[in-house]
């Protein structure tokens, strides 16, 4: 660690980034809740400590990459955004709808920021292959591409392609992190298709595997670092998250991973995550 | 016509240099990528067959094997793109864009990434490999996508042409290629514009519409209908997407009856296009030349456009019922 913020600072941000996504999928009134709640300790540790990157600048020339390669996870993309400053967070409220920037599923046309358009699953760690190469060619080696996947998502092929092709080129700056949070739209992960050992997957590709607790903001940052120092192999993040992390009812529970809370739901989602599930009293309750 | 500057003004009995599309692009590759160091490649494992061997050998740095992949060609493209980098990106059009036309819909298109995708051996042409590699459904894939431009050229030269071209457009494109020797009917003073149709023989009874290795056929076929009374003009249409509306209406409005050829699926493919325009903007009598709803199969080239009706017997006879029926 050595950024701006420190480590409490930074999950009470991660905190109000979940809260903010509550808020968002309540009002659009669909889209996806589990995968972003599990992913806002790692969105927190990208825009908060690990990223070079200038929220006034986005198109800065020597910023780092990040793309999310599971696009439908992308209100914690957006939440993160807003509190990092590229946006005003009252515009966090037109998430999905008519007009607005913040569509469904990430598109770069529309909002500066963005790296890429996704959704389909399965690409993203082909673009960041891409970019890498083309990175190479212009003698740009102080630039990181980091690249969030979900676990489900590993069942795309494209996948397994540019694991290949990342490792035949030694693309040593792409930091790859999964969300392994073993659920997927049908069920759980090891009964819809079996992953494991996705570790020891990766491993065989020619990756850098590093293994963490994908909820714990400190390990993250730590393993960004391990990944930039590794200098022969891309790296890889296996994180393991808890789907719907902060808000007991929707935790560890698949029916959460395609579906936003009603109203009391919401309710009651806001108040966990403002009371820490009940250690602290709610400063506006 | 003497402004298109074309190798001979009569075709019927003249003997013509045959060279493979595919050459030119080949060429032009390599140009493109001596007039701008921003100029890179991607290939699938066919870099010899898809001509992208001359460029690897003079910019080795700058070309990519990316294996029997063709998910991973077009994304990795898109990421090349993203940094700043001119694409081109090649693999037989059967597997690009035949296999990875979601992954170009939503990385190149949507997102908006000027990558040149190359889709070779396009057509029954192909001959011998069967309907697996000959590829008919590439335009109308290609065509459907808002934000993609789609470029068939009609010989070598202007593959080369329209190589060199494509690495100033920056946009999403599509170009096709054939693998057989295609008659070389253009010269390097021959217009190129992406975008643009061009009237190679002036007519006022019909007008042919020509793309890809059918125009030669067109050009054929017009010298035959002369003899048979017909005065057709053929206009020849590299780029299918955008179309050249104005070229084209401006003939259809002198001849009133219309004729399409190419080597391809007539539903959706150039026909298909006309169709949809003409439809909407000056309906008159046509007819499509090119395969109908059909698979290719194993043979030699000259028996399988024999077959699925892709020669210049074919327009002329079409041609000519089309004229009688209409009168
Ligand atoms: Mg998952």
């Amino acid at each position: 660690m050595g950024g701006k913020y420190s480590l409490e600072e930074l999950e009470i941000k991660a905190n109000d980034i979940r809260e903010d996504i509550i808020r968002m999928l309540e009002y659009a009134g669909s889209g996806h809740s589990a995968g972003p709640l599990g992913l806002a300790d790692i969105f927190t540790a990208l825009y908060f400590d690990v990223l070079k990157h200038d929220p006034a600048k986005p198109n800065w020339g020597e910023r780092d990459i990040l793309l999310l390669s599971n696009g439908h996870c992308v209100p914690v993309r957006y939440a993160a955004m807003a509190h990092a400053g590229y946006f005003d967070k009252n515009e966090l409220m037109t998430l999905r709808q008519f007009g607005s920037r913040l569509q469904g599923h990430p598109e770069r046309t529309k909002l500066p920021g963005l790296e890429s358009t996704s959704g389909p699953l399965g690409s993203g760690l082909s673009q960041a292959c891409g970019m890498s190469l083309a990175m190479r060619m212009n003698s740009e080696n102080h630039r990181w591409i980091y690249v969030i996947m979900g676990d489900g998502e590993l069942d795309e092929g494209n996948v397994w392609e540019a694991a290949m092709l990342a490792s035949k080129y030694k693309l040593h700056n792409i930091i790859g992190i999964i969300d392994r949070n073993n659920i997927q739209i049908d069920g759980p992960t090891e009964k819809v298709m079996p992953l494991e050992d996705l570790s020891h997957k990766w491993e065989s590709f020619g990756w850098n595997v590093i293994d963490i607790d994908g909820n714990n903001i400190e390990a993250v940052i730590d393993a960004c670092s391990m990944g930039r120092a590794n200098t022969t192999k891309p790296t890889m993040i296996i994180a393991q998250t808890i789907p719907g992390k902060g808000v007991d009812f929707m935790e560890y529970d698949f029916k959460w991973h395609g579906k936003p809370p009603d109203h009391d739901q919401a309710k009651k989602a806001l108040h966990e995550l403002r009371t820490l599930g009940g250690k602290i009293k709610g400063e506006h309750e | 016509m003497s402004d298109m500057h074309l190798v001979h003004q009569r075709w019927t009995d003249t003997k013509v240099l045959m060279e493979p599309i595919r050459k030119g692009f080949g060429r032009g590759l390599k140009s493109a990528g001596e007039k701008d160091e921003n100029v890179v490649a991607a290939c699938a494992d066919l870099t010899d067959s898809t001509q992208m061997h001359l460029f690897k050998e003079a910019f080795a740095e700058r070309f990519v094997e990316i294996g029997v992949a063709e998910q991973n060609l077009v994304t990795v493209g898109a990421g090349l793109a993203a940094m700043g980098k001119i694409p081109f990106v090649s693999s037989y059009a059967a597997f690009s864009p035949g296999r990875n036309w979601e992954q170009i819909r939503t990385t190149i298109c949507l997102n908006d990434q000027p990558v040149n995708i190359i889709g070779s051996h396009a057509g029954v042409s192909v001959g011998p490999d069967g309907a697996t590699h000959q590829m008919l459904e590439d335009i109308t894939l290609m065509r459907a996508l808002p934000n993609m431009t789609v470029i068939a050229p009609g010989d070598s030269i202007e593959a080369e042409k329209a190589t060199v071209a494509l690495a100033k457009y920056k946009k999403p494109s599509y170009m096709r290629l054939a693998r057989e020797g295609t008659a070389i009917i253009s010269t390097d003073k021959t217009p190129f514009e992406i975008g643009k149709a061009y009237i190679y023989t002036q007519g006022s009874d019909m007008t042919i519409i020509a793309t890809g290795t059918m125009t030669y056929q067109a050009l054929l076929a017009s010298e035959m209908l002369f003899k048979q009374g017909i005065d057709a003009e053929v206009i020849h249409c590299p780029t299918i997407k955008p179309l050249d509306a104005a070229t084209i209406l401006r003939s259809v409005k002198k001849t009133k009856l219309v004729i399409t050829a190419e080597e391809h699926q007539v539903n959706g493919g150039l026909g298909g296009a006309i169709s949809e325009f003409l439809g909407e903007h000056y309906p008159v009598p046509m007819r499509r030349v090119g395969v109908r709803d059909k698979f290719g199969q194993s043979g030699k080239p000259e028996e399988l456009l024999e077959e699925y009706g892709l020669t210049a017997k074919h327009i002329t006879f079409t041609a000519v019922k089309l004229h009688e029926e209409a009168r």
